[in-house]
């Protein structure tokens, strides 16, 4: 999928000190609601306002797209508890009508980021734009967002049609309307059966259903997802999130979705934000974040990543594996250009090519066409050299079998594998189509190549 | 994974929640001989035990109170339990008993959520926990004193509203009467309540609360709409307690007032202690006997009313 | 989508504590001035009455400060043999409580589920009869029993049992809630014990803090308990209390402070020590069914 996508690492990297790179662009049809940047200064919050806006709207029935999305800017967040910075001026600007994926391990702060939109935490200092209004002094009461918890959320004392009623019971809509359109959500998110169930009643992915719900039901300006499936077993999780993508294509409502998991991020989010230790590492489309990394810390937090000792060579090229590919340069990488440099290379599995190799074979006696048909029609690399390996584990996964080899030296003119002048037998992982796997076995001698394409190259002390 | 080893736990959490459903090697086991009889023998000192010393002396209540000192049957006790001074302590025990219970449950409560929601794992935590345990116990000469040093006639709050040129006892208030014994009683009910609810208000989620803002809910809102009706079973619970702790407190009143108030407890005391009058010694089996009945119709009461206001849970 | 995942970066599963921490963070904010306002008026409720009866005892007989009252605790002629006496109770009170529940409930728990609710009212009884009816019937009933159970203070020490059972029963029953008993016993089945083993050296040890939360609150009813022996007649610590104060009042608040400050730094050290879960054992005894999923 890189090759699509392909592009300088440079364009796509999130900027965290100059937000105008990121600035959003109105879509809403009304054109109200602009969330560029400039109109924050001058509008100041003005809860009473739009909340009565929003209540009389939470009163419509039918399930319209929405008929304004609003865009959403954090600017400059930082929040601290004792010695704990959960955010480290944090910025973040999603479109409107947009789905922002924030992605990070745990403590990294989305969670914050998200409790701060909600209304739930106040940061200690920097802006929260909604609809171009600085909402940082309205109480959460008053946010007019839908929210859906972990787990655990519904109120247990109410039935399914009567939690997902709540909000229009508080905004005074009369029992027969709030019924309705309680019951057009439930049906929305395939329950219209089990609007009078108590909670308890309900499985975990049915919950968290009518809390989906209920959140949409408010017609929020803003839904806001805080890892609502990762309290469900893993069929329900992804049936659930491609029901919550496409509803929210569907209503087309600005949402910030919070997560641990980079799948369900990578496949929900129109962009992810990777984050860690309270600051933004790059906000991009999956495919950016996944084939061009901003950061190493992004390289290695999603997905899998070979990191291989390399060496700069002259013009762009990289030397691993004996192997000469185009670079490109990824966080604090040395400057190109210069002299022969140390570097790390950051290689996918899916990148790695491995094929067999005759037992007994002397080290050095390559065979220059690998049996893999698409590598065989490819251009010639600039070496048809590779690294001799040894298959330890071999784990069928589908459509694509994951090997884990041992690299025993290289073959030819390379120089030892390692780093630090470590002659070290380092394993690679390589994701090889099942189909080609036939022949490889734990115990099999290998040849192992790298695709030739580029490949992410960074300093090794800023990898770690 | 996460994704992997969750349904193995789920499973495994399941079957332990399952009663009678687990291997059969343990039921095997269990079994000894293989014959249910046998292990049914192992429940026997738990019940003989209870059946002597709490069947028994509760029977002999029940019956002695339907007869008189020479062993024929009468209604003399019961109709005697409901006339004067009798009749009055009924009324007083009730009294005191629903008043100290609504005192204790509202500012218990309040009190337990206020601490609640301080930090946790804080000191104070801790101590209110501790004290709390402590304080549910404390009660009889102890209390009495303690409260007489405070208020009583020579007492330190009463001297030093006296210097205040406050006189305590212009508002009709009196250590001694009624309202001595209402504050007295919250002295161990609150700490009581705070025992009781702590448990169910943790178990108040915090998702709850922050769902319900989120959709727009002020404080009040929440707690009218999820929070004490999620309360509910657990309130009235704590109240029934509460009622039954007070109504059966002895000791207190009877080091307080020695008497003076009229309580049931310490007019059964009486009676069996001196010989106010013949057959006295049965009159105080009936009111025994009435006072088990008004805790055990609170508590068909509270479970009947459990069953409303806790429709959710079934 | 499963190639994503790796041995680069596995995704950490997110700590549900630093997220109740913050979800607490978040609440202490908005909890205003109201909590402060009852803490006060607790405080002053609370603690008033033991600095009154603090000065009470110190008070002297010639208006003079003094810590007499507190010196002569321990001289006085009946102070050891009352107290004694209660601890004898007590401890006989904590031994059938726990002779008689523990196996029971492991039965019950294991082999006879349906049972739990019968024996789980039998120990809610003792709440609806007021010390003093039990007084009453005690008097009645075992009017002709053996001397041996009715002519001592052991009867006492029985009926003890019963008055403590819907505390020690709760405390146990959060105890066997929290561990999976039936796993532990089937496992050291598996690796060849009997019964009695078991029981030892398995259900026991596990049981250890709602075992110790079932003694301790069996041991404070006892040492508490003032109207069963007063008017059984009998003498323990309580009614020793009471006896004094007719004579000697400060002595009598003195002792009363000392056993309170004395509980009360004991209850502290199991909590501190038993960590939060301890802490939870002692507090959910009354209620014991409330469980977090």
């Amino acid at each position: 999928m890189s090759e699509t996508v392909a592009r300088p690492a440079q364009d796509v990297r999130a900027d965290a000190t100059g937000p105008g790179e990121l600035r959003p662009v109105t879509v809403g049809p009304t054109g109200k609601g602009s969330a560029t940047g400039e109109s924050s200064g001058t509008g100041g919050a003005r809860p009473g306002r739009w909340s009565r806006a929003r209540a009389d709207g939470a009163a419509r029935t039918g399930l319209d797209p929405r008929a304004e999305a609003v865009g959403i800017e954090l600017r400059d967040l930082r929040r601290s508890y004792g010695d704990v910075t959960a955010l480290d001026g944090l910025s973040v600007t999603i479109n409107p009508g947009e789905l922002v994926a924030l992605l990070g391990p745990s403590g990294c702060g989305k969670t914050t980021a998200l409790r701060a939109l909600a209304g739930f935490e106040r940061p200690d200092s920097g802006q929260i734009l909604v609809g171009g209004d600085d909402i940082s002094a309205v109480p959460a009461n008053r946010r007019d967002m839908g929210m859906v918890f972990q787990a655990y959320s519904l109120f247990p004392n109410l039935s399914a049609l009567d939690n997902v009623a709540f909000g229009l019971r508080l905004r005074r809509v009369n029992p027969r309307a709030r019924r309705q359109r309680a019951t057009e959500l439930l049906e929305l998110v395939g329950l219209g059966h089990a609007g009078r169930r108590y909670p308890h009643e309900l499985s975990g992915g049915q919950q968290q259903r009518v809390a989906l719900a209920r959140a949409l039901a408010i017609e929020p300006r803003v839904l806001l997802l805080d890892e609502p499936l990762s309290a469900l077993d893993a069929q329900v999780r992804a049936s659930l999130r491609d029901e919550i993508r496409s509803l929210q294509t569907r209503l087309g409502i600005t949402t910030l979705f919070v997560t641990h998991d980079q799948e369900e991020a990578l496949s929900l989010a129109d962009r992810v934000g990777v984050m860690r230790a309270g600051r933004l590492e790059q906000l991009a489309a999956p495919e950016v974040v996944y084939a061009w990394p901003a950061t190493p810390f992004v390289a290695q937090f999603v997905g899998t990543v070979n990191r291989l000792p390399g060496r700069t060579v002259a013009g762009d090229l990289v030397e691993v594996l004996g192997q000469r590919l185009p670079a490109v340069q990824l966080g604090d990488a040395p400057a190109s250009g210069t002299a022969a440099v140390d570097v790390e290379v950051l290689v996918r599995p899916e990148a790695v090519v491995v094929t067999a190799r005759a037992t007994g074979t002397a080290a050095g006696a390559v065979d220059p066409t690998p049996q893999d048909p698409t590598a065989a029609t490819r251009p010639v690399p600039i070496t048809t050299t590779g690294a001799l390996g040894q298959v330890r584990q071999r784990t069928f996964r589908g459509a694509v079998t994951r090997l884990r080899v041992d690299l025993l030296g290289l073959t030819a003119r390379g120089t030892a594998v390692g780093l630090d002048g470590e002659p070290a037998s380092a394993t690679i992982v390589a994701d090889i189509a099942t189909a080609q796997a036939t022949g490889l076995h734990p115990g099999s001698d290998v040849l192992v190549t790298l695709a030739d394409r580029p490949v992410l190259v960074s300093d090794p002390a800023a990898a770690h | 994974m996460s994704v992997a080893d969750a349904p193995a736990a789920s499973a495994g959490a399941g079957e332990a929640d399952l009663p009678g459903s687990g291997p059969r090697g343990v039921a095997e086991w269990l079994r000894g001989t293989g014959r249910n009889g046998f292990a049914l023998l192992g429940l026997v000192p738990f019940f003989a035990y209870t059946v002597v010393f709490l069947g028994l002396p509760t029977a002999s209540v029940a019956i002695n109170a339907f007869r008189t000192a020479h062993g024929t049957w009468t209604l003399h006790n019961i109709s005697l339990s409901f006339e004067g001074i009798y009749r009055d302590a009924f009324v007083t025990s009730l009294k005191v008993a629903l008043c100290t219970s609504a005192i204790g449950v509202v500012f218990g409560g309040l009190f337990a959520q206020a601490v609640l929601s301080t930090r946790r794992n804080t000191v104070l935590r801790r101590v209110v926990t501790t004290a709390s345990g402590v304080f549910a116990n404390f009660g009889g000469v102890p209390l009495a004193f303690a409260f007489i040093a405070t208020l009583g006639t020579t007492g330190m709050v009463t001297r030093m509203l006296h210097a205040l040129g406050f006189d305590l006892s212009s508002t009709g208030f009196s250590l001694f009467t009624f309202s001595g014994i209402v504050v007295v009683y919250t002295y161990f009910q609150v700490p009581l309540m705070v025992l009781v609810i702590t448990p169910a208000l943790e178990g108040l989620r915090p998702q709850w609360r922050e769902a319900a803002e989120g959709l727009g809910a002020s404080a009040a809102s929440y707690w009218r709409l999820v929070g004490l009706p999620v309360l509910a079973p657990a309130l009235l619970g704590s109240f029934l307690l509460l009622f039954g702790s007070s109504f059966a407190a002895y000791a207190t009143a009877w080091a307080l007032t020695s008497g003076t108030v009229p309580l049931v407890p310490i007019k059964i005391g009486t009676l069996l202690s001196g010989n106010v009058i013949t057959g006295g010694e049965n009159l105080g089996k009936a009111l025994g006997f009435e006072m088990i009945v008004v805790i055990a119709v609170a508590m068909v009461g509270y479970v009947l009313l459990t069953r409303r206001v806790s429709r959710w849970l079934r | 989508m499963a190639t994503l995942t790796g041995p680069a970066a596995p995704p950490l599963p997110p700590t549900p504590t630093a997220t109740r921490a913050l979800a607490g963070a978040g609440r202490a904010v908005r909890a205003g001035w109201w909590r402060w306002t009852i803490f006060a008026i607790a405080a002053v409720y609370f603690l008033v009455p033991l600095i009154a009866a603090l000065e009470f005892s110190l008070r002297g007989r010639d208006g003079h400060r003094t810590i007499g009252a507190y010196g002569k605790i321990l001289s006085e002629p009946e102070f050891g043999s009352a107290l004694w006496s209660s601890v004898k109770l007590g401890l006989m009170a904590v031994a059938i409580t726990l002779a008689l529940l523990v196996p029971t409930m492991t039965l019950v728990h294991l082999r006879f589920p349906k049972l739990r609710r019968v024996i789980e009212t039998i120990t809610v009884l003792p709440l609806v009869i007021p010390p003093v009816v039990l007084a009453v019937g005690v008097l009645g009933a075992f009017r002709t029993a053996p001397q041996w159970l009715i002519g001592t203070p052991t009867i006492l020490g029985f009926e003890y049992v019963i008055l403590a059972l819907p505390f020690a029963y709760r405390a146990l029953d959060a105890g066997i809630g929290a561990v999976d008993l039936r796993t532990l016993v089937e496992a050291s089945r598996g690796l060849g014990a009997g019964p009695v083993t078991a029981l030892f050296r398995v259900v026991l040890p596990n049981l250890r803090t709602a075992v110790l939360s079932a003694a301790v609150l069996t041991l404070a009813l006892v040492l508490g308990e003032f109207a069963m022996a007063s008017l059984l007649l009998w003498d323990t610590f309580p009614s020793w209390v009471v006896h004094i104060g007719a004579s000697e009042a400060d002595v009598s608040v003195a002792v009363s402070l000392v056993a309170l400050v004395l509980t009360w730094l004991l209850l502290m050290v199991l909590v501190t020590l038993g960590g939060r879960r301890g802490g939870r054992a002692f507090v959910g005894v009354l209620t014991g069914g409330t469980r977090d999923e």
